[in-house]
């Protein structure tokens, strides 16, 4: 009992020194964007804007077409994360509950496309979606990004721990296969549906390097490439970019914690099962 | 539920007569029948995945590999030059420097990130610590940033002249440190974002894991006096041996593939010196219109992933038996 409360201190010590190395970066750049420029560079630094401003934002938003980005990036985003729940869930369910030769093999390619990031093979998927005519359009940017070896093994690992009888059950009751994949095991996926929506989200929200690649003109750039454009100035305007990478941040730091529950619970519940 | 009622009723009273009479002639007919069912619905069920999955990887990476052995340009004609891309691969400094700032960047940012993200898990599950609900949300928040704006916040923490970093060196007395001039501070302040920017994720995969782990395991190392340490490295460790293996396998994968990061840190620089495997193969094939020898760089890429994810498995394999 003696050496409870030391080992508590400890614990707690380890982690506030944790969320220290976490949240303190992340801290100084929000209170810095509310820093007029002229505070930003003079010493001594302090913590606190002395002058709370918007101006950085304000002035983000008024000097890059903002509000394009942002809307080039919710399309993507949202019909990216729409597809992927739609084939995660078909592909994932078709591989837990059936077993054919040909779905153990199209298991592995799956598998493999993890081993071989998008990257790798970046220059000849260019030109294919080039020659598909999606160059410089936000379709070319969704379409390629869509499958996902993470979401369909999410739908896999959870449709087979659905158990078997159930889906016996509705085949007695004369349910067609697709029917009882909808109405039965589609809505018993909701956690999983969540949890992919946000993962999803999140990494489209976050791309960079294909949006690039595949986006020339200025109006159908996403966020991330706006931002990058100002970083990659020959003089950064610090002001702006830290005002135009705070504006950028909102709508995921929004959504995470509307749904912060399903990112947490949903791997938390899987560990609890056992 | 009314509709059902009737339905599997009228069943229950086939069953017995259909049985009765016609068992043989019966069943083969069934069974084909299921048989054809259970084909068409799982390729329908896989068909979006399937055909994006032919489309976008199986056909680009196959005539990536065609690419490899022209001086295609991106338009016109691919001439066929053999292995031509590959020898000037072999004698392309710019390749090994890339190549080579690759791997020591993995090497530095997989263990990193692997401590944090087990340190973070392992803290999060533990029963000692408190506040955890804030930790929680805390550690979260860098994965939410994207890699050009975690590049951005940390660009601005390790300012050469405005930095918060060197500001705090300085009133400590210390002189300025060249973060972003010199190419491995350099080098260092992207591995920091990185293993900073990737550690939630691979939490969310310890926590379950540390969970899982029986809780008689502890008692008994207990009962035996064991202490803390000699728990986690005797019983939690080797419990989660699967976890970490997945964690480890995807971390060097991603960071073997690290492009957006370096972007917004410092551009590669200072001049090309932080320029990675990706960046070399994105100048070459995009900016350069070299699609060959970009294609040919990537083919390298590939291969080296290959290597690496089978060395890990073997290793894996080899400590599970």
């Amino acid at each position: 009992m003696d050496n409870l409360l030391p080992k508590k201190v400890w614990a707690t010590a380890a982690l506030w020194f944790m969320v220290a190395m976490y949240g303190i970066p992340v801290l100084w750049f929000l209170l810095s964007s509310f820093k007029p420029a002229g505070e930003l560079f003079s010493y001594p630094l302090t913590i606190f804007p002395k002058q709370p401003t918007i101006s950085g934002f304000t002035e983000a938003w008024t000097s890059f077409d903002f509000s394009r980005y942002f809307g080039n990036t919710l399309i993507v985003a949202v019909s990216a994360t729409l597809i992927t729940i739609v084939t995660s869930a078909t592909c994932g369910y078709a591989l837990a509950k059936y077993t054919n030769w040909w779905l153990r093999a199209f298991t592995i390619c799956i598998l493999a496309t993890t081993m071989l990031p998008g990257e790798v093979i970046l220059s000849p998927l260019f030109l294919i979606v080039r020659d598909l005519g999606l160059y410089n359009s936000l379709a070319g940017v969704v379409a390629p990004s869509v499958i996902t070896a993470t979401g369909t093994f999410m739908f896999r690992q959870f449709f087979l721990s659905v158990p078997r009888d159930l889906l016996e059950a509705a085949r007695i009751d004369g349910s067609g296969e697709l029917s009882s994949f909808i109405r039965i095991m589609l809505p018993l996926s909701r956690p999983i549906i969540m949890t992919l929506a946000i993962m999803s989200f999140q990494w489209r929200w976050n791309d960079y390097i294909w949006p690039l690649v595949i986006l020339n003109d200025p109006k159908e750039f996403t966020l991330q490439i706006g931002v990058a454009s100002i970083v990659g100035a020959e003089n950064v305007n610090w002001s702006v970019l830290l005002g135009a990478s705070v504006l950028s941040m909102i709508p995921l730091v929004v959504i995470y914690l509307i749904f912060q529950k399903y990112v947490m619970n949903a791997d938390l519940s899987a560990g609890l099962k056992e | 539920m009314v509709e059902s009622i009737p339905r599997s009723a009228g069943r229950a009273e086939d069953t017995p007569d259909r049985s009765g009479s016609r068992l043989w002639p019966r069943r083969p007919r069934r069974r084909s029948r299921r048989g054809h069912r259970y084909t068409l619905v799982p390729l329908l069920l896989i068909s979006s995945n399937l055909a994006l999955f032919l489309l976008f990887f199986v056909w680009p990476a196959v005539i990536g590999v065609g690419y490899s052995f022209t001086s295609y340009t991106g338009v016109g004609s691919a001439p066929f030059v053999g292995l031509d891309n590959y020898q000037r691969l072999l004698n392309d400094d710019a390749f090994y420097a890339a190549l080579i700032r690759s791997l020591i960047f993995t090497a530095a940012v997989v263990p990193l990130t692997f401590v944090a993200a087990l340190s973070a898990a392992v803290l999060l599950v533990s029963p000692h610590s408190r506040g955890k609900p804030v930790a929680r949300v805390v550690f979260f928040v860098p994965w939410l940033i994207s890699p050009i704006i975690a590049g951005v916040i940390w660009r601005w923490i390790f300012g050469e002249n405005f930095g918060l970093v060197n500001y705090v060196i300085m009133a400590l007395g210390g002189e300025a440190v060249p973060w972003q001039s010199n190419a491995n501070l350099s080098l260092a302040i992207v591995i920091i974002a990185s293993a900073w920017g990737n550690t939630a994720i691979n939490m969310l995969m310890f926590v379950p894991a540390i969970k899982n782990v029986p809780a008689a395991y502890y008692e008994a190392a207990s009962l035996d006096g064991a202490g803390s340490w000699a728990k986690f490295r005797h019983i939690t460790l080797p419990s989660i041996a699967p976890t970490s293996f997945i964690v480890i396998l995807l971390s060097t994968l991603g960071a073997m593939k690290e492009y957006a990061l370096f972007q917004a840190v410092n551009g590669g620089g200072p001049g090309t010196e932080n320029n990675l495997l990706i960046q070399y193969i994105f100048t070459t094939g995009f900016r350069r219109a070299q699609v060959g020898y970009a294609s040919a760089a990537s083919f390298v890429l590939m291969l080296l992933l290959m290597v690496i994810a089978v060395v890990q498995l073997v290793i894996n394999r080899r400590k599970d038996s």
